[in-house]
């Protein structure tokens, strides 16, 4: 498949102001995304998906809390941790969402630096990135690891509410999966610009096509995308 | 790359008619300085810290549910209009990104009608006295 050109890269600049450039370039015969490549905009139509995905899970949780006579367990208590002897309520989650932040940061310098041909600070930047994920993963193990001991099952728990392990497990579960994927990318990703594939124009392994480093992009959208779903689910299920 | 065009902000193309784009078509892809990164993630942990505070000091009430929102806005506009770039895409992407999920509003307010008529009858059919 030829690759289309990419005419001004630039800024959102429509060939009409407004709604008038949206209609202008969704219209007739043509390319609707004009300084987009193909690889970026699926990423986008994906992450839409998914975005609707994640809809649902909160949506099903917001239901089930909604309409359960049985008091919701709190989880302002259900998530503390004892640290030095102090009970502090939420605080594995208050970190675990500092270091998905730290790695949407360092995810996002790496794109730069992308973008500036310097492989080495690239490649280096996401594998920081992909090593916060794991620890971030990890974390979330301890969680499960933790909660389960105390009793809290898909079907029951030992304070409240019954939903809150389903609801618990599966958003969680889903979001951690996302996360999971999202190192293994990361790592595979940063091994092509470490070893120079982007520059030297080598095809890939699947598609056989070049890569450009566009990709390490891609890839961020995808990343941020797990950084943004965490903000909702840290704010309805943790903090609500 | 030249130096020059990394620092170009793309702003600066904005009224750029396409028949003249190629010019500068050679700064390919999104160029911002890395400053804005890091401010973008200082503001970050800025509303967490602010989030998880809400919880910390048990506010409760619409005080806490309208900060919860507020914070959870402000942090999830910055990670897509910065972070992932949707501030420079051209608006006929980011309208056809942003505008569905406003459909899931609509979801929300249904199922908030049918868990309240759900919960309604529970109280009225199941519940024992508490």
């Amino acid at each position: 498949m030829a690759e289309t050109i990419l005419t001004n890269t630039g800024p959102g600049a429509g060939r009409l102001p407004g709604w008038r450039g949206i209609a202008a370039d969704w219209a007739s015969d043509q390319r609707a995304f004009k300084n987009v490549s193909w690889g970026k905009a699926m990423m986008w139509i994906f992450l839409l998906s998914d975005t609707f995905i994640f809809s649902c899970f909160l949506l099903s949780y917001m239901t089930a809390r909604m309409s359960t006579t049985v008091p919701w367990p709190n989880p302002s208590e259900v998530f503390a941790l004892n640290l030095g002897g102090k009970h502090i309520p939420l605080i594995l989650i208050a970190i675990m969402t500092f270091v998905l932040i730290s790695s949407s940061g360092t995810m996002a310098m790496a794109v730069n630096f992308g973008y500036r041909r310097d492989r080495v600070r690239t490649a280096i930047l996401m594998l920081v990135t992909a090593a916060f994920g794991a620890t971030f993963v990890s974390m979330q193990a301890f969680e499960w690891t933790k909660l389960i001991m105390e009793g809290v099952r898909p079907w029951s728990n030992p304070w409240g509410a019954a939903q809150f392990g389903s609801s618990f497990f599966m958003i969680t579960g889903f979001h951690g999966t996302h996360v999971t994927i999202g190192v293994i990318f990361l790592i595979a990703i940063a091994r092509k610009v470490w070893r120079g594939d982007f520059d030297v124009g080598r095809r890939g392994f699947f598609t056989s096509r070049r890569g450009y480093y566009e990709i390490v992009e891609i890839t961020g959208l995808y990343w941020h995308f797990v950084d943004l779903v965490w903000v909702f689910i840290f704010a309805f299920f943790y903090l609500w | 790359m030249t130096n020059a065009t990394v620092q170009m902000e793309g702003q600066l193309q904005d009224h750029v008619h396409d028949a003249v784009a190629p010019a500068a078509a050679h700064a390919k892809g999104q160029q911002h300085p890395i400053k804005l990164y890091l401010v973008v993630w200082a503001w970050l942990f800025v509303l967490s810290t602010c989030s998880y505070l809400v919880d910390y000091f048990g506010l409760q009430g619409s005080l806490r549910w309208s900060l919860i929102l507020l914070f959870m806005m402000l942090k999830a506009g910055l990670i897509v209009a910065v972070f992932m770039h949707m501030a420079w895409e051209r608006l006929a992407l980011a309208y056809a990104i942003l505008l569905p999920p406003v459909a899931v509003l609509v979801f929300v307010s249904i199922m908030v009608l049918e868990s309240e008529y759900t919960h309604f009858l529970r109280v009225m059919f199941f519940a024992t006295p508490a």
